[in-house]
């Protein structure tokens, strides 16, 4: 006589698994991390091993001596938190600021919510944001990338501001735009998309992000209306007070293409955990975060603002979850 | 062919496994002793008519359906009755049910059981009713409805619709598949016969495009049947619910809480309309149906035909026996079956396959915490969200998982199919439907 195993139905499973999830978006992030690898040589290696490494350890801490539970650091939502947290530092951050990043990503991030899963938060975005703060001169000072094939292994001591901080001070000092884009330093349209000007590892190259988010779409790891809805709000946004006054508003295609905006758009503000659920909420959270980015860049005191909108609307999240619910089977009664 | 229709909302595709797609129908052997649960349909049990020591002929009326939603009984074997007592049915518990040691294989008088197709349908509206009700039919799709129930529309509705189910949405499953193949004409004047007792003059069959065959034969029969037409439908699992099977074929939707002749629909199955054509044509009461018997292990993956009360271990003796690493049974399909404790309960008029799993395939992996990636959302084919009514159900907080629609919820289990941590939506699920149910009933 066989035992056999009794349990409830479905009694097959698909080939979902949270580890493959992760792993498609470490994949989808291949591109980035080549591209800044290209440009800043050895340095963004150093920052992306010491980022993951950080991440990885700080999990394995906290889940075996502090909450004493199971360790998962093997399902690579460490690693994905590790590598965007690289994503948003300067190449040349000293190593330890970024160790202290990674103990806040992970740790107020991630798992003092309970960890994985229960994050309200963006954990990569709390550490870079808690950087910004602590750390503002280093995590300010970028450095001009200087591509392998012209012989750059490391990146020069010489900085520079980013785009958006050249405008932010241009306009600040009572610039016109015309002015502020004959600047020596403003990087060309063509630099823009390739990634060769200032700016964090992971905002360089749009073209590279968008491949990556393009594969995150094949493999139904993200939506893609939620990327999209963010950047066609800050098209949108950015546009009309460029209309209305364009000695003082940039042209909304630079700002699709400076800061971090297509990183935040693709892979911070889709991450699944503190993202809201259903179609429509998704969109509301989309535009939020489009024109709470651009309100920063334009009247804040940050040049960059992407990070706070994220931060600001996942916040928002389980009201969002709470009001917009999937449209139920059955509830209009068709003839 | 005409274009392919589907539901719009949710579903997913499991991988469809149909092992046993090309293996016609055989008739299994007669069991040694044959026993019949008297709780095989829904709603009330059958109540017993018979003895110890009763002698009984195939196609017997052995217990009654008294009460509204209820059935009638027969024996499907001939022989005598040995004891009325408790057996292990297929649902785990143990239940009433009529043992008779089977004796040769004396029919009923009154049956026909010629071969001759009879096609002219003589019995009035209200007849096809009555008898359909003497011989005990109920919806083989695996609800086991009473079929006369479901043909008598309700004061002041109308049906205009005859939907009949030949989609076969469960991977593994191939039953209806076969009796659309070998029976289709007998199977198609069932349809039409039921079209008469609901007085409609369409009826559309349904059936997923991975059955190519079965309806290039339909579309060709149904020629000579008028009103009778053949719709293709795109492989998406759960098609097969009645609420997706409406909106895939005549794109009505189902009011939440209300049944499919709200909106002038009657959904049956493709077994059952050939049950209905054996009630009404030859007077052969429900005693036997089509069973499929598959697996990735088993060796001869098969469709029996096979008497009620016959054991499940009979059937898989003639698939070639319970392979070695035979981790789970389920009764009926992967998505929607049940696992079965014993492989020596009987077939009843709900089984419609035997599914054998191999160990490794059996236990459920480890859950993990929840993402929230959504997805089980997206797959919900009744537009709810299973995340949050699974964790509503975990607490307690009834009140809310009904204002949440939890009664909505078909149990199709594509949520859990999809759920990247692996977590048990499902029965979560079930439970609150339970709870919310019980507090709805008793408000009443």
């Amino acid at each position: 006589m066989s035992i056999f195993t009794i349990s409830g139905s479905p009694h097959v499973h698909g080939d979902e698994n949270v580890k493959k999830i992760m792993y498609t978006v470490v994949y989808a992030m291949v591109p980035a991390m080549l591209v800044s690898v290209y440009f800043f040589g050895l340095d963004a290696l150093r920052i992306l091993l010491i980022s993951v490494a950080a991440c990885l350890f700080f999990e394995w801490v906290f889940q075996k001596y502090l909450i004493k539970g199971p360790v998962t650091i093997n399902d690579g939502s460490a690693v994905v938190a590790g590598i965007l947290l690289a994503f948003n530092i300067p190449a040349n951050i000293p190593s330890w600021i970024l160790i202290i990043g990674a103990l806040v990503t992970i740790g107020v991030g991630k798992m003092s919510f309970g960890g994985l899963g229960k994050n309200p938060f963006n954990p990569a975005l709390v550490g870079r944001v808690f950087m910004l703060i602590s750390f503002p001169v280093q995590m300010t000072s970028w450095p001009i990338p200087k591509p392998i094939i012209d012989g750059g292994l490391l990146t020069d001591a010489v900085t520079g501001p980013t785009a958006l901080g050249l405008l932010k001070e241009g306009i600040g000092a009572g610039k016109t735009i015309d002015q502020i884009m004959t600047d020596p330093a403003m990087p060309e349209y063509i630099d823009r998309l390739t990634g060769n000007m200032g700016g964090s590892l992971g905002e360089m190259s749009a073209i590279a992000l968008i491949l990556g988010g393009i594969f995150m779409v094949w493999r139904k790891v993200i939506n893609w209306q939620l990327p999209v809805s963010i950047i066609a709000t800050v098209f949108v946004f950015a546009g009309i007070f460029h209309l209305i006054d364009p000695t003082h508003y940039i042209d909304p295609m630079f700002h699709l293409f400076t800061g971090g905006l297509m990183l935040g758009a693709i892979y911070m503000a889709t991450d699944m955990v503190s993202s809201p659920m259903n179609m429509s909420g998704k969109l509301i959270y989309g535009v939020g975060i489009g024109l709470l980015t651009i309100i920063i860049r334009l009247w804040g005191a940050y040049p960059e603002g992407i990070s706070f909108a994220i931060l600001i609307m996942n916040a928002f999240t389980p009201l969002i979850n709470n009001s917009f619910k999937p449209k139920r089977f059955g509830l209009v009664t068709k003839k | 062919m005409k274009s392919l229709k589907t539901f719009t909302r949710g579903g997913v595709h499991p991988e469809e496994n149909k092992f046993s797609e090309n293996a016609a129908i055989e008739a299994l052997p007669l069991p040694k002793q044959a026993v019949i649960p008297l709780g095989q349909n829904l709603g009330v049990p059958s109540k017993p008519i018979v003895k110890k020591g009763d002698e009984v002929k195939v196609g017997q009326l052995i217990a009654k359906g008294e009460a509204f939603i209820s059935a009638n009984l027969h024996s499907p074997v001939s022989g005598k009755v040995v004891k009325i007592d408790d057996a292990i049915d297929s649902s785990g518990y143990r239940r009433q049910a009529i043992f008779v040691d089977v004796i040769d294989d004396v029919w009923d008088d009154s049956i026909d059981t010629s071969p001759t197709i009879v096609r002219q349908i003589s019995l009035s509206k209200q007849e096809i009713i009555q008898r359909i009700k003497e011989c005990g039919i109920v919806g083989l799709g695996g609800a086991t409805f009473p079929t006369h129930v479901k043909l008598m529309v309700p004061d002041g509705k109308k049906a205009e619709y005859l939907i009949i189910n030949g989609v076969e949405c469960e991977p593994y499953l191939t039953s209806d598949h076969r009796v659309m193949l070998e029976k289709g004409e007998e199977m198609l004047i069932g349809v039409k016969i039921l079209m008469k007792a609901l007085e409609v003059e369409k009826a559309v069959i349904g059936i997923e495009n991975n059955k190519p065959d079965a309806i290039r034969h339909l579309t060709e029969l149904s020629q000579a049947y008028t009103g009778i037409m053949v719709q293709a439908l795109k492989v998406k699992y759960p098609q097969g619910g009645e609420k997706q099977l409406i909106k895939a074929t005549v794109n009505r939707e189902v009011p939440s809480g209300k049944l499919p002749i709200e909106v002038g629909c009657v959904v049956s199955n493709v077994g059952t309309a050939l049950a209905v054509y054996d009630a009404v044509q030859k007077n052969k009461p429900l005693i036997e149906r089509v069973v499929t018997v598959t697996g990735k292990s088993v060796r001869k993956p098969s469709n029996f035909m096979v008497r009620i009360g016959t054991p499940v271990t009979e059937l898989i003796a003639a698939a070639q026996g319970l392979p070695e690493n035979t981790g789970k049974v389920i009764n009926g399909g992967p998505m929607m079956g049940k696992a079965l404790t014993s492989i020596d309960v009987p077939i009843t008029k709900g089984s419609s396959g035997i599914l054998i799993m191999k160990s490794e395939d059996s236990r459920r992996p480890a859950p993990k915490p929840c993402i929230r990636c959504s997805k089980c959302t997206e797959v919900c084919p009744m537009g709810l969200e299973p995340f949050l009514l699974a964790k509503l159900a975990k607490l307690a907080i009834y009140d809310k998982a009904e204002n949440e629609k939890i009664m909505d919820c078909i149990e199709c289990g594509s949520c859990q199919f999809t759920c990247p941590s692996q977590l048990p939506l499902l029965d979560f699920l079930r439970l609150g439907k339970q709870r919310v149910g019980l507090l709805i009933r008793t408000r009443k």
